[in-house]
């Protein structure tokens, strides 16, 4: 049987189909519109969208949709941020005022972030010990108040256990359970056991042996403390809260019923009654904030009283950090009381010169502790009692703070931490005095590397004046240069580094680079300081985004060779490939540049072996593809040709690198049709193949089959568009002869799925293609269609699946446009085989013969599945040959129309049709009747009956 | 478990003065209803005198403990022989705080040798069958605050090594001079003692530094009288080698019922001291006292 093709008259027919013109607005909403979009973004993708039309499936290292959200503002934070101003709306503008006031803000930095840095820094590898009594249950606790002191006292003087040798681990262990224990004491309602705990671990803070634990022997313990004193407020507060009505926040002692203050009052008087100074005071700056139960002014009386307190502690590193746990209480419950904070800090000038007592100094010699070092464990606690006298200070404090800093000999740990804890812009702005000051201050004591670090820090956040700058970094450099111990130096000049770039030139920062190098190569001390390089880097990148200034300067390359772990070295690449790839606005052909980034991409490339996750190797393509496609030669196509073939030979392992290629070497080809307006000459014409040439030997060195496919396909098209026709027809071959190996199962992000979705979506893709493609003179009629015909006959397809039919279905498509006197689409100065037959009977009977072999395989088809009772797939099937017949077969042929009016009862005879689509069907076919020429449908439609629903 | 008797005086802190009433209410819980002989609830008011061993000797400190002294006593019948309700019942009661004749309501004090304590005791007579339930409580009695201003005592001392008394060898004693006053060593029970210390100088390295707060009890009887001074606490101002020059101050918190407003009856009296001790480093111990008077304003 014959498909009798209807003959078409597309440009009629385009007409009759076109919608009323409406021109498009692509202005407010899309609903493929990316949603949040930022100016420079979409002046990037405008750019993108004119060179690389063509590529679709790289398209995305440019622009990483996650990155891009990430890098713009977090929504969750602007929604916060908007919200807050409709909250302050609500309540007066003076009530907030007030809140401000009794409030830490979020700039003030947390002690929980200060203590993790604490517990790395402050190790030992010494034994500690831990004095603790055994904790005996039982004792028949009477309720009576005199049982429970004596019990105190028992805690104090009776049986204790000593726990000796302990490593830092165990310690920290040790601590932890006693943390657990704690809590479970207290849950269990043994408060006076709690208590005990409690002391006990307070206790441990007047031990200073092995000292230089000693900072994070005091984060620990104040953890737990910090832990009693909420358990201990939440307890009160939940007595407060008779009949389920919850206490404002700020709420008066007045509110609170007897019970509780009661309560509270007894805690206060038992903590009262601790024998040791250095519990007592631990333990009642602990539970501060329960004073709240008892007077409004409770805590402004306390915190003066337990400042001067730990007057009476006599260690001035047991002090000073005592001091600088009351200020960190005293900032969380009461932050307007700045009083006490000062009063501290004085204090602990007064009590400064005990440091060089001979009480400590013995100590010291004792335990074979250096005084630099000794020094060094002073930090934290004053950069915390600094910071909080520095939070929302006015100027004129901070001035007499320093001030008085000086008088007392200009001590450089005081110094250090002014500077920490200080505000940038006020270091910034005083930057000589201080540089001056360091230079003063002794050397024997706290380490002046260390100083010159903060100071750095500071002008790495806040700009000195403009006419100190070279001075400052001149005078910081020569003694940043001085250290001789390369760990001082990197991070001595990792954080000056920062200052170099914001301020200066290219040209000093090469100078800077230089003498890092200098300093870093003899004896591979960098080995040691990969970290801090790899931050250099980082901030040199961040100052310098024009890449044609970074890669002249003359040290970057050799600095990048100082990265000789693999591992680092391509963690860099990544980091200025990215950078590069960020900040890049235009394209570019600069030598320097391409040399350069070449050689990081080459390292990057050149990281990958057998065990490179996907996910690595997905990023590492991303970022070469994206430097890829920032490399243009302008008009110099040969120039960027050999730059492509330049790049394959170096990126040959990364297949989506590969497959940018190809489609950037495809482009480059039609630009060069573009240029010439479609007319090559001999000069482009061979460029042109070219092209083709390095297309078509790069494709099968991919492994993806389905890339292999579909750039065939492309780079064929791309071809044919040139007039490269042989060139063309090999592409088109080479994917005819590829079908037969689409294995049945392919590997989608990691998940293994059926291909036959995929090769089917290929397969109509091709077929279109086809269309066009004219025939070879030396090869039959429709050589191509025939042969990608006998592979799909011979193409192992999956039992149970009715895909090879849908296709052969398709080809009848293809074969009725084909049979047409002219085709639908065409390519431009490529004659098709509508002009090369001329409409010839021949072809047309070639066309025929195809179109009844075809057809015989679908009957058949439909007729083993009506023997297979696979009746569901049989009506379907049925129902798709039928409407490729009504749109493209010429029903006024009685055979068709037979078969047709056969093809619509075998949909309906088992009751598996869409009674819903049939009628719709039928409905078209009705509308369809009323057209010129096509009163014949009117028949058929009276020869399709509807089958009710049974 | 059956029925439980409890006392739940309405003041949280059970602070009551001379004069007051003290009110409050029995509770009974029971499952089932109670069967019972009859409720009554007694006050009583006590001093506990005790005779040591060290001014009288073992024998006498054992037998000749002398009587105690009761202060009040009263009965309260609650409610007569009959039935409970089952569940919680609550029975509220009201006691006036009232003395006969010339006696006083001395304030609540636990000590060693004299104690002055105040019980409120319920009992519920029950049949044969059952056992009595009883239930005390003590309640705490404040005396009243005293008339007038309190006239503050400040005093000055300053401690050297000639100062001192007692010592056997002063001159292998370092040299030190401590300096230092107390606000005043009269002294309001709920307020606390204050003053300061300062290390002027010391050759030796200070140890630490403590408050202790001595307890002076008096018993009179017909064999004469006895009196003893006890450690009430202990509480270290300075830790260490303290920074010389630098006031360290003097604060301790009077501790609830193991002091009292100073008191002097016929019987026997208590009375309060205060000392500072230093201990240095080759644990020489430096001790300077200071009796304190104490009163409820």
């Amino acid at each position: 049987m014959a498909l009798h093709a209807r003959i078409r008259n597309y440009t009629t027919e385009f007409e009759s189909c076109r919608l009323e013109a409406v021109s498009l607005e692509f202005g407010d909403y899309h609903p493929l519109k990316p949603i949040t979009v930022t100016e420079s973004k979409t002046k990037k993708m405008s750019r993108k969208g004119s060179t690389s039309s063509t590529s679709s499936s790289s398209s995305s290292s440019v622009m990483d949709p996650l990155s891009s959200v990430l890098d713009g503002t977090d929504p969750l934070s602007l929604f916060a941020a908007t919200a807050d101003p409709v909250t302050a709306a609500d309540s007066t503008r003076k009530k907030r005022d007030k809140e401000d006031h009794l409030a830490v803000g979020s700039d003030f930095e947390p002690w929980s972030s200060k203590r993790g840095e604490i517990l790395a820094r402050y190790t030992t590898t010494e034994k500690l010990s831990i004095v603790s009594k055994v904790t005996t249950p039982g004792s028949a606790v009477s309720e009576k108040v005199r049982t429970r002191l004596e019990e105190l006292d028992d805690l104090e003087e009776g049986s204790q256990k000593e726990l000796l040798n302990l490593t830092q681990q165990d310690y920290i262990n040790r601590i932890e359970e006693l943390n657990q224990s704690l809590k479970d004491a207290w849950s269990s309602d043994q408060k006076v056991k709690a208590l005990k705990i409690v002391i006990q671990c307070s206790k441990l803070l007047s031990d200073t042996t092995v000292i230089q634990f000693y900072p994070s022997k005091f984060v620990l313990i104040t953890d737990i403390l910090d832990t009693f004193g909420k358990l201990v407020y939440e307890r009160i507060l939940s007595m407060c809260v008779d009949s389920r009505v919850s206490l404002p926040d700020n709420f008066t002692p007045e509110s609170i019923n007897d019970t509780a203050k009661e309560t509270c009052l007894n805690w206060f008087f038992k903590i009262a009654s601790i024998r040791e100074l250095i519990p007592r005071f631990y333990v009642e700056a602990a539970i501060l904030k329960c004073n709240k139960f008892l007077s409004k002014t409770g805590i402004s009386e306390c915190l003066p009283r337990l400042t001067s307190m730990i007057r009476g502690i006599g260690d001035p590193l047991v002090a000073v950090c005592a001091r600088a746990y009351l200020c960190r209480v005293g900032m969380e419950v009461a932050p307007h009381l700045k009083e006490s904070l000062n009063k501290n800090f004085f204090d602990f000038l007064l009590t400064f010169k005990q440091i060089h007592g001979d009480t400590v100094q013995n100590q010291l010699v004792v335990q074979c502790v250096e005084i630099p070092l000794y020094l060094t464990l002073y930090s934290p606690a004053i950069d915390w009692i600094l910071q909080c006298i520095a939070y929302r200070a006015p100027e004129g404090l901070l001035t007499e703070m320093m001030e008085r800093c000086k008088k007392l000999g200009n001590n450089a740990l005081l110094l250090n931490s002014v500077m920490s804890a200080f505000r940038a812009e006020f270091i910034a702005a005083r930057s000589m005095d201080f540089i001056a000051m360091i230079k003063e201050c002794d050397e024997s004591g706290f380490p002046k590397h260390l100083l010159f670090r903060s100071l750095g820090l500071n002008l790495a956040l806040a700009d000195p004046p403009e006419s100190d700058r070279l001075q400052i970094l001149n005078e910081a450099w020569k003694v940043i240069t001085k250290l001789k111990n390369p760990q001082d130096y990197i991070n001595c000049a990792e954080v000056w580094v920062e200052y170099t770039c914001r301020h200066f030139t290219k040209r000093e920062v090469n100078t800077v680079l230089a003498d890092v190098i200098k300093h870093m190569t003899p004896d591979r001390a960098f080995e040691e300081a990969y970290p801090q390089l790899q931050s250099i880097i980082q901030k040199v990148i961040t100052y310098f985004h024009d890449f044609s200034i970074l890669f002249s300067v003359e040290k970057f390359l050799p600095f990048l060779d100082m990265f000789q772990k693999e591992c680092v070295r391509v963690e860099v690449c990544k980091c200025i490939m990215e950078a590069f790839i960020k900040h890049q606005q235009e394209s570019t052909k600069d030598p320097v540049i391409l040399n350069a980034l070449l050689h990081v991409c080459k390292t990057m490339h050149d990281s990958v072996n057998a065990l490179t996750l996907e996910d690595e190797k997905r990023m590492l393509a991303a970022l070469i593809n994206g430097f890829i496609k920032m490399v243009s030669f302008g008009r110099d196509f040969e120039q960027q040709l050999s730059f492509y073939v330049e790049a394959r030979s170096m990126f040959c392992n990364l297949e989506p690198v590969l497959v940018q290629l190809i489609h950037s070497v495809n482009q480059l080809a039609m630009e060069t049709r573009k240029v010439m307006k479609g007319n090559h000459s001999r000069k482009t014409a061979a460029f042109v193949r070219a092209c083709v040439a390095f297309c078509f030997i790069t494709i099968p060195s991919l492994s993806s089959i389905f890339a292999r496919l579909n750039l065939y396909l492309h780079s064929g098209q791309v071809a044919l568009a040139n007039q490269c026709l042989s060139q063309a027809d090999a592409f088109f071959k080479a994917a005819v002869s590829l079908v037969p190996e689409v294995p049945k199962m392919i590997n989608i992000d990691g998940k293994m799925r059926p291909s036959e979705t995929f090769l089917l979506e290929f397969l109509c893709n091709f077929f279109s293609t086809l269309l066009i493609v004219p025939d070879h003179p030396e090869q039959g009629v429709l050589f191509l269609v025939r042969g990608l015909l006998n592979v799909i006959q011979d193409y192992t397809w999956e039992e149970n699946c009715d895909d090879k039919i849908r296709i052969y279905t398709n080809v009848l498509h293809l074969l009725s446009a084909m049979t047409q006197e002219t085709y639908i689409y065409h390519v431009d100065k490529v004659d098709s085989n509508d002009t090369l037959y001329g409409g010839d009977s021949k072809f047309l009977a070639e066309i025929n013969k195809v179109c009844e072999t075809v057809i015989t395989q679908i009957l058949d088809h439909l007729k083993t599945l009506g023997k297979d009772e696979a009746l569901k797939r049989q009506s379907q099937l049925a129902l798709y040959f039928f409407n490729t017949i009504l749109a493209h077969g010429d029903l006024r042929n009685n055979k068709l129309n037979q078969l047709s009016v056969n093809l619509w009862n075998l949909a309906q005879k088992h009751g598996f049709a869409d009674t819903k689509t049939m009628v719709k069907t039928l409905e078209y076919i009705k509308k369809r009747s009323k057209q010129p020429e096509m009163s014949h449908f009117a028949e058929l439609a009276l020869r399709l009956p509807l089958q009710s629903r049974t | 478990m059956g029925t439980a008797l409890d006392i739940k005086i309405k003041r949280a802190n059970k602070v009551y003065h001379c004069g007051e009433v003290l009110s409050g209410v029995v509770v009974i819980t029971s499952k089932d209803t109670v069967q019972h002989q009859g409720i009554s609830l007694t006050m009583e008011g006590a001093v506990n005198l005790q005779l040591s061993a060290k001014s009288v000797g073992m024998f006498e400190a054992f037998y000749n403990s002398v009587k105690p002294i009761q202060i009040i006593n009263s009965t309260l019948e609650m409610v007569k022989p009959g039935k409970l309700p089952s569940g919680k019942t609550e029975i509220p009661f009201e006691f006036p705080l009232l003395v006969k004749g010339n006696k006083v309501l001395y304030e609540t004090y636990h000590g060693v040798f004299v104690n002055i304590q105040y019980t409120l005791r319920c009992d519920m007579r029950r049949s044969l069958l059952a056992k009595d339930l009883t239930k005390a409580c003590e309640f705490i009695v404040h005396s009243q605050p005293q008339k007038g201003k309190l006239m503050p005592s400040p005093v000055d001392f300053t401690i050297t090594p000639e100062t001192l008394q007692n010592v056997k060898e002063r001159a292998l004693l370092p040299k030190f001079l401590i300096r230092g006053h107390l606000n005043s060593t009269n002294c309001i029970v709920t307020q606390p003692l204050m003053g300061e210390l300062v290390v002027e100088n010391a050759e030796a390295a200070i140890k630490s530094i403590e408050l202790q707060l001595v307890r002076v009890e008096t018993c009179g009887c017909a064999e004469g009288y006895a009196r003893d001074a006890t450690e009430i606490q202990n509480i270290q101002i300075a830790d260490g080698d303290v920074c010389r020059g630098l006031p360290i101050p003097v604060y301790m918190v009077f501790p609830r019922l193991f002091t009292c407003p100073t008191l002097e009856t016929t019987n026997f009296k208590v009375e309060f001291e205060v000392n500072i001790v230093v201990l240095l480093h080759d644990d020489h111990l430096i001790t300077e006292n200071f009796p304190l008077k104490l009163c409820r304003m």
